[in-house]
């Protein structure tokens, strides 16, 4: 019984990590209705900047503002030279557009800031706690902290502020919110930096763990399967569905892997989001779509 | 099947002339002339994986451009040809190449079908999770368990006689290359007739309006499924012959989730729901990058650093996708289309999902 | 404007392809599938470099190999082997006048998809501690060079190891050693040799696999926290071995009792892994560190006058700028023991097939070329495609790699007769017939 606690909290810990970067996926989808491949991409880079920059002798705090900046120049240079020219294309093709944009991101990011595997020490011991006989990353519990307080505060950032109410109206209904005078192209802007930053909060997080490496930009891959499952526009959802694959993934690791010779966690979430689906098609907590012919 | 007097909002014309006016004359004489008249590393590296890039992209092009099912699996699929081509040939040995061919097709396609399955209920992007789970799991699949390669230490599959077509040994250029051109040509020209077919004007139907197509009587669901059969079908045989006429020998890496990227990128370059869209695409993909890298290697030789040189090439072809995407969204076949056949209208993907 | 460019575009292609071939002087053509692109870069950076600094060494120092200048090319693959695959269509027929002596593969799955076609064309493939372990029968694969290290020798030398640590082989008997593997045919490729290790010295054999990328290994590590192995072999690789590490740490199980692997233990797999790499221990074919002659000779050449291929001199003597130099030393000596039977001209597949074959580096060569303690004796022979199977063990000691011992030799008694078995068998399959040795000497005249 401690085993599969243990199985189920470790995962579910392991999840908050998947869910951190699912947000930032569904920031962008709710925004300008974008799955961004990129994400992954753009995570990889902020990260390596921040390290790169420290590794240089800038301090911590510089060194973060400059990422910041240099993430926000980003975010307005992709709504000016992607987002807008591609107004009104089909998902397909804002898709690959991303894929696209996520070989720009990984070439820069290599190219410039070079190849070889960053250490980032954020500070936090990564040795075990014990609760009773179950044991606990303190590593995974501070950084599903982390994510609690990014939820907080993008959610009083969308609810309590004037730019958030503002993008809930651009996500809810487009050409209303035009006809409202809201400057569209501010907001994709905004979004797209807000979701780079989250990108970058989730990249030290997961640098800190593997090494700021570009395997991190691969972790796009392991937020998919979270987005089905929680849809692909609420942050609740994506909190959700991070849990779940998490947990999914270690539990079936754990107790289905030995009868199918393990290493199944690679496909083991896409199942799992497959049978969401088709309980769910909208996910769990997002907005079912009405089809008018 | 009773006909729907539905009308396509690409009139047939456009991508029927095209192929049929210097297709024959165009193919009969490369037919002759290819294999003789460039060096063996064109046959080899550049003409055959063109070729056999663009079968595949004419095979996701069935199922995404003419049937508007979106699929990021086509790797797994052409690796369930391969696979499958390889234990016939290993445990059927009777069975002469060709049939090992076909029957891997019908096996892929049934695979296929089977990840389509979720396309009854789910719509558009979210399909693209169902195909996803089909890529990891042959990947693991195959990975994993020795029979598919015969418990060889190194888990790859080559065929052990070589490529034989009825006793004709195809293991040299010109034979791997009249092997693939001819099973190209010959899927071409059926899908070509498919798709002029009530099937593929269903298809079609599906694509542009699905539950309009629903109200006038168009058979939505098994229009779906019989797409993911022919689409897996057609990429079953591109990955046998990418692996055994191309490669040699292949393993789940050749297969990989780059490889579903790279086929989805031919069809969209090229343009999707067009035959002829697959082979510009294909042409498109496999000669830009040793274009940039030829390009670069004489402009920049010995003065810029070559991790740097490496990268930035990559930057600038992700560059050349988005201004690609942007500047012509209809892909190179309406951009090298005559200008009298320009006219249909602007088409999207997944008209009805979008907001 | 865009049809032209496309234009432009294609005819660029044309012209590549086909770059007419002119020379005054011909100098012996190496063409290097390389990584800078992508997850592999990292370590692929270095050895490069290695290989660059190596070469140029050779060519503006010592005038090249017996005077035959070397000229060697890079193209990206981004550790494709399908990309591979293509690149050695694009160089196999040579360049400028000089033919391919042998073709560097830079990675087991590459490898794998080169071996028949290698083998038509007659080309030697050569991939130092990789390749096709059976491939060390030259009998049965004239044209593959797993040279140094096979992947069977690897598990050999770490059991052996880890019975020098507990006091001799008959101490293993009971003991429970886990493989902890990266879920490929390059991490399963040491299995039958831990197979038959674990039946002859009486230890428990548990093998757990972890799926591509790796980065997320909690249940493989509380897997092994129920069984408790007393010693773990980590046969991983990239980013799977910092998550290892680092895991192993959270688990409590301690590093000084993990075994890397060759491609599991350089700087990259330890820096980011922080404290929980402190005490691990790797073998090490190619050992790190910059206390090697050819370190000395190398950073007054190359280094000191800005002529190094690294981007960071930090960098220099690193695990696989190492691996770089080791393998560039084995073409040179190989390419060297050609010229001297062949003449002092670019040699063919065929040549280079009987240059490796007949590759002796003994040790007082080892010092001539300064590579005394950093490559190992090594003797070719027409059967014998390894011809050295032995490493050293070098462990991190939280900022650098130090060895811990001499060169520790794997079983040949014992893997031989795997390896003749595993030959003999793909050799059935594919309708080869060994050659004897006398034909392959009477194939080179």
């Amino acid at each position: 019984m401690s085993l599969f606690l243990e199985t189920l909290i470790g995962g579910v810990l392991a999840g908050t990590l998947y869910a951190l970067v699912a947000i930032g996926f569904v920031l962008i989808y709710k925004a300008s209705g974008v799955f961004n491949y990129a994400q992954g991409s753009i995570l990889l880079f902020g990260a390596l900047a921040f390290v790169s920059l420290k590794d240089a002798g800038v301090p911590v705090a510089g060194a973060l503002a400059i990422t910041v900046g240099l993430l926000i120049v980003t975010a307005i240079a992709i709504e000016r030279l992607l987002l807008r020219p591609l107004t009104n294309r089909s998902p397909l093709t804002l898709f690959m557009a991303t894929l696209g944009l996520s070989y720009v991101a990984e070439g820069v990011a290599q190219g410039f800031m070079g190849s070889q595997v960053r250490a980032l020490d954020l500070g936090i011991e990564d040795l075990p706690m014990f609760l009773g006989d179950i044991m606990i990353s303190q590593f995974d519990l501070i950084a599903a902290g982390v994510a609690a307080l990014l939820v907080i505060a993008l959610s009083l950032l969308f609810n309590r502020t004037r730019i958030g109410i503002q993008l809930r109206g651009v996500a809810n209904d487009t050409l209303a919110a035009l006809s409202l005078g809201i400057d569209i192209n501010r907001i994709w802007q905004i979004v797209w930096a807000v979701a780079g930053l989250v990108g970058l909060v989730s990249g030290l997080l997961w640098g800190a763990r593997q090494g700021v490496q570009f395997s991190l930009s691969l972790v796009v891959l392991k937020a998919l399967p979270v987005l089905i499952i929680g849809g692909f526009t609420s942050i609740a959802g994506a909190i959700v569905g991070g849990v779940v694959v998490g947990a999914g993934e270690s539990l079936a690791e754990t107790y289905i892997g030995p009868f199918l010779g393990g290493g199944i966690t690679p496909w083991f979430a896409y199942a799992l989001a497959l049978v969401f689906l088709f309980i769910r098609p909208a996910g769990l907590l997002g907005e079912r779509q009405i089809e008018r012919v | 099947m009773d006909h729907v007097g539905l009308r396509s909002d690409v009139p047939p014309s456009s991508i029927v002339v095209a192929p049929r006016a210097f297709g024959v004359a165009a193919v009969t004489a490369l037919v002759l002339t290819v294999p003789f008249l460039t060096t063996e590393y064109w046959v080899n590296a550049i003409i055959v994986p063109f070729l056999i890039l663009s079968l595949a992209g004419l095979g996701l092009n069935l199922l995404t451009g003419y049937a508007g099912q979106l699929s990021l699996g086509s790797g797994a699929f052409m690796m369930v040809g391969a696979y499958a081509t390889f234990a016939l040939q290993l445990r059927v040995p009777a069975l002469p190449l060709p049939f090992a061919f076909i029957l891997a097709g019908l096996v892929a396609g049934v695979v296929g079908l089977f990840f389509g399955l979720p396309s009854r209920r789910i719509k558009g992007f979210y399909l693209i999770v169902s195909t996803l789970a089909a890529q990891f799991f042959f990947e693991w699949l195959f990975l994993k368990f020795p029979w598919f390669y015969n418990g060889n230490s190194s888990a790859t599959i080559a065929l052990a006689r070589g490529l034989s077509v009825f006793g004709l040994n195809a293991e040299n250029p010109p034979g791997r290359y009249w092997l693939t051109l001819g099973t190209v040509a010959i899927l071409t020209l059926l899908s070509w007739n498919l798709i002029r077919s009530q099937t593929g004007r269903n298809w079609m139907a599906v694509r542009d309006m699905d539950a309009a197509a629903a109200v006038i009587g168009v058979p939505t669901r098994s229009a779906k499924l019989q797409a993911f059969f022919v689409s897996s079908f057609i990429l079953g045989i591109a990955g046998a012959l990418w692996a055994f006429a191309y490669l040699g020998s292949a393993s789940v890496q050749s297969f990989g989730l780059s490889r579903s990227y790279q086929i989805l990128f031919i069809i969209i370059i090229g343009g999707l729901g067009t035959i002829c869209g697959a082979f510009l695409g294909a042409a498109f993909v496999s000669l830009l990058p040793l274009a940039l890298d030829w390009s670069f290697q004489h402009l920049f030789a010995g003065q810029v650093d070559e991790g740097l040189r490496q990268n930035i090439q990559k930057a600038i072809f992700g560059v050349l996708i988005i201004g690609f995407l942007i500047k012509e969204p209809e892909g190179l076949a309406r951009l090298l289309a005559l200008p009298n056949l320009r006219r249909s209208s602007r088409r999207t993907l997944f008209p009805s999902v979008r907001r | 404007m865009r049809r032209l460019l496309l234009a432009a575009l294609l005819a660029g292609t044309v012209l590549g392809g086909g770059a007419p071939a002119c020379a005054a002087e011909v100098s012996q053509y190496i063409p290097l599938p390389t990584y800078r692109v992508g997850a592999y870069a990292s370590s692929g950076e270095l050895w490069w470099a290695g290989e660059r600094d190596y070469f140029r060494y050779i060519n503006e120092v010592e005038g090249g190999v017996e005077g035959v200048k070397l000229n060697y090319e890079e193209f990206e693959t981004e550790w494709s082997p399908d990309r591979t695959v293509e690149v050695y269509e694009r160089v196999k027929a040579g360049k400028d006048g000089s033919p391919l002596a042998f073709f560097f593969t830079h990675g087991t799955p590459a490898t794998y998809a080169l071996l028949e076609k290698a083998a038509a064309d007659k080309i030697p493939l050569i991939d130092p501690a990789g390749g096709k372990t059976e491939s060390v029968d030259g009998a049965v694969f004239p044209y593959a060079f797993p040279l140094l290290f096979s992947y069977y020798s690897q598990a050999s030398t770490g059991i052996n190891y880890i019975a020098s640590k507990v006091g001799g082989l008959d101490k293993l008997k009971g003991l429970k050693i886990a493989t902890v593997y990266h879920d490929s045919a390059y991490g399963r490729a040491s299995q039958p040799a831990v197979d038959a290790l674990a039946k002859t010295y009486g230890f428990e054999n548990i093998q757990i696999p972890v799926a591509d990328p790796g980065s997320e290994q909690s249940p493989q590590w509380r897997q092994i926290r129920e069984v408790k192995p007393d010693w773990i072999f980590l046969r991983t690789w990239g980013v799977s071995t910092v998550v290892a590490l680092k895991t192993a740490q959270r688990f409590g199980f301690p590093a000084n009792r993990i075994i890397g692997d060759v491609w599991a233990g350089s700087e990259s797999d330890t820096i980011p892994a922080g404290s929980a790499a402190v005490g691990y221990s790797a073998l090490a074919p190619y050992p790190g560190g910059t206390d090697f002659e050819i370190h000395k000779r190398l950073k007054a050449e190359i280094l000191d006058k800005g002529k190094s291929n690294l981007r960071d001199a930090k960098l220099f003597g690193a695990v696989n700028y190492n691996v770089g130099l080791v393998n560039a030393a084995l073409a040179v000596e190989a390419l060297r023991t050609g010229y001297k039977h062949f003449g002092a001209r670019p040699l063919n597949g065929e040549e280079g097939r009987w240059a490796f074959e007949h590759l002796t580096i003994d040790p007082a060569r080892l010092k001539q070329i300064g590579f005394d303690g950093l490559l190992q004796p090594i003797a070719i022979t027409p059967t014998d495609h390894e011809g050295g199977g032995a490493a050293r063990i070098q462990s991190w000691d939280g900022s650098k790699w130090v060895l811990q011992t001499d060169w520790i030799k794997a079983d040949h008694a014992l893997l031989t007769p795997l390896i003749k078995a595993g030959a003999a068998a793909y050799a059935k399959e594919k309708g080869i017939t060994p050659r004897s040795a006398d034909s392959a000497e009477a194939a080179a005249r």
